[in-house]
Protein backbone atom coordinates (compact mmCIF):
# COMPACT_ATOMS: atom_id res chain seq x y z
CA UNK A 1 0.00 0.00 0.00
CA UNK A 2 1.24 3.61 -1.10
CA UNK A 3 0.81 6.29 1.11
CA UNK A 4 1.46 9.60 0.49
CA UNK A 5 1.93 13.05 2.45
CA UNK A 6 0.86 15.90 1.03
CA UNK A 7 3.59 18.13 -0.02
CA UNK A 8 6.37 15.50 1.69
CA UNK A 9 6.72 12.04 0.39
CA UNK A 10 5.53 8.70 -0.80
CA UNK A 11 5.99 5.76 1.42
CA UNK A 12 5.26 2.08 0.78
CA UNK A 13 3.40 0.34 3.82
CA UNK A 14 2.02 -3.48 4.75
CA UNK A 15 -0.91 -3.95 3.72
CA UNK A 16 -0.98 -5.05 7.81
CA UNK A 17 -0.75 -1.38 8.81
CA UNK A 18 -4.03 -0.19 7.50
CA UNK A 19 -6.17 -1.01 10.53
CA UNK A 20 -3.95 1.19 12.65
CA UNK A 21 -3.50 3.94 10.20
CA UNK A 22 -7.58 3.98 9.60
CA UNK A 23 -7.56 4.22 13.90
CA UNK A 24 -4.89 7.18 13.92
CA UNK A 25 -7.38 8.63 11.17
CA UNK A 26 -10.48 8.38 13.15
CA UNK A 27 -9.07 9.78 16.13
CA UNK A 28 -8.14 13.07 14.14
CA UNK A 29 -11.90 12.97 12.94
CA UNK A 30 -13.16 12.52 15.65
CA UNK A 31 -11.49 15.69 17.12
CA UNK A 32 -12.46 17.45 13.85
CA UNK A 33 -16.10 16.82 14.16
CA UNK A 34 -16.43 17.24 18.11
CA UNK A 35 -14.80 20.89 17.41
CA UNK A 36 -11.59 19.82 19.91
CA UNK A 37 -9.03 21.74 18.73
CA UNK A 38 -6.92 20.62 21.86
CA UNK A 39 -4.62 17.39 20.75
CA UNK A 40 -5.73 18.09 16.98
CA UNK A 41 -2.30 18.86 16.09
CA UNK A 42 -0.77 15.89 18.61
CA UNK A 43 -3.68 13.17 16.93
CA UNK A 44 -2.33 14.51 13.74
CA UNK A 45 1.27 14.31 13.56
CA UNK A 46 0.85 10.72 15.41
CA UNK A 47 -1.06 9.74 12.75
CA UNK A 48 2.06 11.00 10.22
CA UNK A 49 4.61 10.27 12.49
CA UNK A 50 2.84 6.46 12.11
CA UNK A 51 3.26 6.61 8.28
CA UNK A 52 6.80 7.82 8.30
CA UNK A 53 8.11 5.72 10.67
CA UNK A 54 6.21 2.20 9.29
CA UNK A 55 6.89 3.17 5.71
CA UNK A 56 9.69 2.34 3.70
CA UNK A 57 10.27 6.05 1.29
CA UNK A 58 9.72 5.21 -2.53
CA UNK A 59 12.26 6.56 -4.21
CA UNK A 60 11.89 9.96 -5.95
CA UNK A 61 12.98 7.87 -9.42
CA UNK A 62 10.42 5.38 -8.75
CA UNK A 63 6.63 6.54 -9.99
CA UNK A 64 4.07 5.14 -7.84
CA UNK A 65 0.11 6.43 -7.72
CA UNK A 66 -1.06 6.12 -4.22
CA UNK A 67 -3.47 4.43 -2.80
CA UNK A 68 -4.19 6.93 0.08
CA UNK A 69 -3.15 10.90 0.32
CA UNK A 70 -3.11 12.49 3.57
CA UNK A 71 -2.91 16.47 3.82
CA UNK A 72 0.09 18.01 4.23
CA UNK A 73 1.74 18.51 8.05
CA UNK A 74 1.02 21.72 8.15
CA UNK A 75 -2.94 21.51 8.05
CA UNK A 76 -4.19 23.38 10.28
CA UNK A 77 -7.61 22.85 12.82
CA UNK A 78 -9.79 24.90 10.64
CA UNK A 79 -8.56 23.24 6.98
CA UNK A 80 -8.94 20.08 8.62
CA UNK A 81 -12.88 21.23 9.53
CA UNK A 82 -13.04 22.91 5.93
CA UNK A 83 -11.61 19.55 4.52
CA UNK A 84 -15.09 18.03 5.88
CA UNK A 85 -17.59 20.68 4.73
CA UNK A 86 -16.42 20.43 0.91
CA UNK A 87 -14.03 23.34 0.95
CA UNK A 88 -10.71 21.59 0.75
CA UNK A 89 -7.32 22.13 0.41
CA UNK A 90 -7.56 21.61 -3.00
CA UNK A 91 -10.42 23.76 -4.46
CA UNK A 92 -13.23 22.15 -6.35
CA UNK B 1 -8.95 0.95 -1.19
CA UNK B 2 -6.52 -1.22 1.14
CA UNK B 3 -8.98 -1.08 4.23
CA UNK B 4 -8.77 3.19 4.98
CA UNK B 5 -12.09 3.82 5.62
CA UNK B 6 -11.23 7.48 6.70
CA UNK B 7 -13.03 10.45 5.24
CA UNK B 8 -10.22 12.37 5.03
CA UNK B 9 -7.73 10.82 3.12
CA UNK B 10 -10.02 9.60 0.54
CA UNK B 11 -11.45 13.39 0.28
CA UNK B 12 -7.97 14.85 -0.28
CA UNK B 13 -7.36 11.67 -2.41
CA UNK B 14 -11.06 12.22 -4.58
CA UNK B 15 -9.91 15.69 -5.18
CA UNK B 16 -6.21 14.96 -6.29
CA UNK B 17 -7.97 12.71 -8.77
CA UNK B 18 -10.26 15.19 -10.20
CA UNK B 19 -7.07 17.69 -10.70
CA UNK B 20 -5.47 14.94 -12.48
CA UNK B 21 -7.93 14.65 -14.75
CA UNK B 22 -7.62 18.00 -15.74
CA UNK B 23 -4.23 17.97 -15.61
CA UNK B 24 -2.88 14.54 -17.72
CA UNK B 25 -5.22 12.94 -20.02
CA UNK B 26 -3.00 9.04 -19.94
CA UNK B 27 -4.31 8.74 -23.41
CA UNK B 28 -2.66 11.33 -24.37
CA UNK B 29 0.86 10.00 -26.41
CA UNK B 30 4.30 9.68 -24.27
CA UNK B 31 5.93 12.48 -25.64
CA UNK B 32 3.01 14.73 -25.22
CA UNK B 33 2.92 14.02 -21.57
CA UNK B 34 6.77 14.48 -21.13
CA UNK B 35 6.48 18.09 -23.09
CA UNK B 36 3.78 18.85 -20.76
CA UNK B 37 5.67 17.92 -17.65
CA UNK B 38 8.27 20.03 -18.27
CA UNK B 39 6.41 22.84 -19.16
CA UNK B 40 4.83 22.34 -15.39
CA UNK B 41 7.98 22.15 -14.09
CA UNK B 42 8.62 25.73 -15.22
CA UNK B 43 5.60 26.76 -13.45
CA UNK B 44 6.83 25.90 -10.02
CA UNK B 45 10.46 27.32 -10.92
CA UNK B 46 8.17 30.58 -11.37
CA UNK B 47 6.40 30.23 -8.16
CA UNK B 48 9.38 29.50 -6.27
CA UNK B 49 10.49 32.85 -7.77
CA UNK B 50 7.56 34.81 -6.75
CA UNK B 51 7.78 33.60 -3.33
CA UNK B 52 11.51 34.74 -3.85
CA UNK B 53 10.37 38.18 -4.81
CA UNK B 54 7.69 38.45 -1.77
CA UNK B 55 10.21 37.68 0.57
CA UNK B 56 12.62 40.33 -1.13
CA UNK B 57 10.18 42.98 -0.78
CA UNK B 58 9.79 42.32 3.31
CA UNK B 59 13.31 42.12 4.01
CA UNK B 60 13.82 45.66 2.05
CA UNK B 61 11.10 46.94 3.99
CA UNK B 62 12.38 45.25 7.42
CA UNK B 63 15.72 47.37 6.21
CA UNK B 64 14.12 50.46 5.93
CA UNK B 65 11.91 50.18 9.46
CA UNK B 66 15.17 49.09 11.46
CA UNK B 67 16.89 52.65 10.14
CA UNK B 68 13.80 54.18 11.52
CA UNK B 69 13.99 52.75 14.56
CA UNK B 70 17.27 53.75 15.18
CA UNK B 71 16.73 57.27 14.42
CA UNK B 72 13.42 57.66 15.71
CA UNK B 73 15.53 56.77 18.98
CA UNK B 74 17.96 58.61 18.60
CA UNK B 75 15.50 61.58 17.64
CA UNK B 76 13.89 60.79 21.10
CA UNK B 77 16.94 61.20 22.53
CA UNK B 78 17.53 64.32 21.98
CA UNK B 79 14.52 66.11 21.88
CA UNK B 80 14.17 65.00 25.00
CA UNK B 81 17.90 66.49 26.27
CA UNK B 82 16.19 69.84 25.03
CA UNK B 83 13.36 69.64 27.29
CA UNK B 84 10.97 68.83 24.13
CA UNK B 85 9.22 66.34 25.55
CA UNK B 86 6.18 66.09 23.53
CA UNK B 87 8.42 65.74 20.02
CA UNK B 88 10.01 62.88 22.21
CA UNK B 89 6.55 60.87 22.44
CA UNK B 90 5.95 61.53 19.07
CA UNK B 91 9.31 60.26 18.08
CA UNK B 92 8.74 56.98 20.79
CA UNK B 93 5.34 56.42 19.22
CA UNK B 94 6.98 56.30 15.90
CA UNK B 95 9.20 54.17 16.92
CA UNK B 96 6.72 51.81 18.86
CA UNK B 97 4.99 51.06 15.63
CA UNK B 98 7.75 50.73 13.74
CA UNK B 99 8.92 47.96 15.96
CA UNK B 100 5.55 46.44 15.47
CA UNK B 101 5.59 46.25 12.34
CA UNK B 102 9.27 45.01 12.58
CA UNK B 103 8.11 41.76 14.73
CA UNK B 104 5.54 40.90 12.02
CA UNK B 105 7.67 41.10 9.04
CA UNK B 106 10.40 38.82 11.06
CA UNK B 107 7.63 36.27 11.60
CA UNK B 108 6.45 36.44 7.82
CA UNK B 109 9.96 36.45 6.20
CA UNK B 110 10.34 33.36 7.90
CA UNK B 111 7.53 31.88 6.78
CA UNK B 112 8.28 32.96 3.26
CA UNK B 113 11.66 30.98 3.87
CA UNK B 114 9.77 28.26 4.70
CA UNK B 115 7.33 28.23 1.89
CA UNK B 116 10.81 28.33 -0.27
CA UNK B 117 12.38 25.33 0.93
CA UNK B 118 9.59 23.34 0.57
CA UNK B 119 8.71 24.20 -3.28
CA UNK B 120 12.29 23.62 -3.45
CA UNK B 121 12.33 20.15 -2.45
CA UNK B 122 8.53 19.63 -4.08
CA UNK B 123 10.41 21.11 -7.35
CA UNK B 124 13.40 18.09 -7.10
CA UNK B 125 11.16 15.90 -6.43
CA UNK B 126 8.80 16.42 -9.31
CA UNK B 127 12.24 16.87 -11.55
CA UNK B 128 13.30 13.56 -10.50
CA UNK B 129 9.99 11.55 -11.43
CA UNK B 130 9.93 13.38 -14.85
CA UNK B 131 13.25 12.45 -15.67
CA UNK B 132 12.47 8.84 -14.81
CA UNK B 133 9.10 9.08 -16.78
CA UNK B 134 11.54 10.35 -19.76
CA UNK B 135 13.61 7.46 -19.29
CA UNK B 136 10.44 4.87 -18.95
CA UNK B 137 8.57 6.28 -22.15
CA UNK B 138 11.31 5.11 -24.35
CA UNK B 139 11.43 1.39 -23.01
CA UNK B 140 8.02 1.26 -23.09
CA UNK B 141 8.12 2.51 -26.52
CA UNK B 142 10.80 -0.40 -27.08
CA UNK B 143 9.63 -2.99 -25.23
CA UNK B 144 5.47 -3.32 -25.51
CA UNK B 145 2.74 -3.87 -28.26
CA UNK B 146 0.62 -0.67 -28.51
CA UNK B 147 -2.26 -2.15 -26.16
CA UNK B 148 0.34 -3.12 -23.22
CA UNK B 149 1.90 0.23 -23.69
CA UNK B 150 -1.36 2.57 -22.88
CA UNK B 151 -1.65 0.49 -19.58
CA UNK B 152 2.01 1.10 -18.66
CA UNK B 153 1.78 4.87 -19.90
CA UNK B 154 -1.68 5.51 -18.42
CA UNK B 155 0.27 4.35 -14.90
CA UNK B 156 3.31 6.39 -15.42
CA UNK B 157 1.72 9.14 -16.64
CA UNK B 158 -0.77 9.45 -13.81
CA UNK B 159 2.31 8.10 -11.12
CA UNK B 160 3.81 11.83 -12.30
CA UNK B 161 0.11 13.57 -12.67
CA UNK B 162 0.11 12.57 -8.76
CA UNK B 163 3.53 14.32 -7.89
CA UNK B 164 2.06 17.48 -10.02
CA UNK B 165 -1.10 17.53 -8.20
CA UNK B 166 1.02 17.80 -5.09
CA UNK B 167 3.46 20.70 -6.14
CA UNK B 168 0.07 22.10 -7.34
CA UNK B 169 -0.90 21.70 -3.86
CA UNK B 170 1.88 23.09 -2.33
CA UNK B 171 2.56 25.97 -4.81
CA UNK B 172 -1.20 27.04 -3.84
CA UNK B 173 -0.43 27.06 -0.23
CA UNK B 174 2.54 29.37 -1.11
CA UNK B 175 0.77 31.50 -3.08
CA UNK B 176 -2.42 32.00 -0.14
CA UNK B 177 0.25 32.64 2.38
CA UNK B 178 2.35 35.28 0.29
CA UNK B 179 -1.24 36.82 -0.20
CA UNK B 180 -1.50 37.07 3.30
CA UNK B 181 2.00 39.02 3.45
CA UNK B 182 1.03 41.11 0.48
CA UNK B 183 -1.11 42.62 2.75
CA UNK B 184 1.13 43.62 5.50
CA UNK B 185 3.63 44.79 3.11
CA UNK B 186 0.89 46.84 1.86
CA UNK B 187 0.18 48.18 5.33
CA UNK B 188 3.88 49.10 6.08
CA UNK B 189 4.16 50.68 2.88
CA UNK B 190 1.12 53.11 3.01
CA UNK B 191 2.57 53.96 6.78
CA UNK B 192 5.83 54.92 5.08
CA UNK B 193 3.96 56.79 2.49
CA UNK B 194 1.88 58.86 5.16
CA UNK B 195 5.43 60.13 6.46
CA UNK B 196 5.18 57.77 9.83
CA UNK B 197 8.70 57.27 9.60
CA UNK B 198 9.82 60.25 8.41
CA UNK B 199 12.41 62.70 10.23
CA UNK B 200 10.73 63.74 13.14
CA UNK B 201 12.82 67.13 12.87
CA UNK B 202 10.78 67.58 10.22
CA UNK B 203 7.78 68.05 11.98
CA UNK B 204 6.16 71.50 12.84
CA UNK B 205 4.95 72.24 16.33
CA UNK B 206 1.44 70.56 17.27
CA UNK B 207 0.23 67.27 16.35
CA UNK B 208 -0.86 66.97 12.73
CA UNK B 209 -2.81 63.55 11.33
CA UNK B 210 -0.29 61.40 11.28
CA UNK B 211 0.34 61.94 15.29
CA UNK B 212 -3.15 60.97 15.82
CA UNK B 213 -3.34 57.78 14.22
CA UNK B 214 -0.07 56.93 14.96
CA UNK B 215 -1.40 57.85 19.04
CA UNK B 216 -4.33 54.69 18.31
CA UNK B 217 -1.78 52.56 16.37
CA UNK B 218 1.03 52.80 19.37
CA UNK B 219 0.73 51.19 22.62
CA UNK B 220 0.80 54.10 25.05
CA UNK B 221 2.17 52.73 28.30
CA UNK B 222 4.89 51.35 26.04
CA UNK B 223 5.60 54.84 24.81
CA UNK B 224 5.58 55.89 28.77
CA UNK B 225 7.86 53.45 29.53
CA UNK B 226 10.76 54.20 26.99
CA UNK B 227 10.12 57.86 27.91
CA UNK B 228 10.80 57.30 31.87
CA UNK B 229 13.74 54.94 30.87
CA UNK B 230 15.14 57.61 28.34
CA UNK B 231 14.48 60.07 31.35
CA UNK B 232 16.08 58.19 33.84
CA UNK B 233 19.64 57.32 31.02
CA UNK B 234 19.82 61.10 30.11
CA UNK B 235 19.75 62.49 33.98
CA UNK B 236 16.68 64.41 34.91
CA UNK B 237 15.53 65.51 31.57
CA UNK B 238 14.14 68.66 33.70
CA UNK B 239 18.07 69.39 33.73
CA UNK B 240 19.41 72.64 31.61
CA UNK B 241 16.76 72.59 28.40
CA UNK B 242 18.96 72.92 25.32
CA UNK B 243 18.61 76.03 23.04
CA UNK B 244 15.48 76.12 21.57
CA UNK B 245 16.21 75.78 17.43
CA UNK B 246 18.42 72.42 18.11
CA UNK B 247 16.13 69.58 17.23
CA UNK B 248 12.76 70.91 16.21
CA UNK B 249 13.95 73.89 14.13
CA UNK B 250 10.82 76.09 14.73
CA UNK B 251 9.56 77.71 11.84
CA UNK B 252 12.18 78.85 9.10
CA UNK B 253 14.90 76.30 9.34
CA UNK B 254 13.68 73.00 8.91
CA UNK B 255 17.27 71.26 9.79
CA UNK B 256 18.01 68.45 7.35
CA UNK B 257 18.55 66.11 9.96
CA UNK B 258 20.39 63.31 8.78
CA UNK B 259 23.45 66.10 7.50
CA UNK B 260 22.68 68.51 10.37
CA UNK B 261 26.01 69.09 12.24
CA UNK B 262 24.20 69.73 15.28
CA UNK B 263 26.16 68.59 18.38
CA UNK B 264 24.13 65.76 19.92
CA UNK B 265 23.27 66.69 23.22
CA UNK B 266 22.99 63.33 24.93
CA UNK B 267 24.95 60.56 22.69
CA UNK B 268 26.28 59.18 19.27
CA UNK B 269 24.85 60.94 16.59
CA UNK B 270 22.62 58.47 14.20
CA UNK B 271 23.83 57.06 11.56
Amino acid sequence: MIVRISGEDQYRLADSDAARLDELEQAVIALVNGGQEDGFADAYATLLDYVRSQGERVGDDEIETSEVILPPSDLTFAEAGREFTGEGLIPD
Amino acid sequence: MAGLTGRMSTVVKAKVSKLLDRAEDPAETLDYSYQKQVEQLQNVKKGIADVVTAKKRLQMQETTLKQSVVKLDTQARQALSSGQEDLARTALERKNVAQTELQGLDTQVSELEEQQQKLTDSEQKLRAKIESFRTKKEVIKAQYSAAEAQVKISEAATGVGEQMADVGLAMQRAVDKTENMKARADAVSELEAAGTFDDITALGSGEDDIDRQLKSLSSQSAVDDDLAKMRAEIGAGDGAPAPAGEIAAPSGEPAPAEAAPQAPPAEGGQS
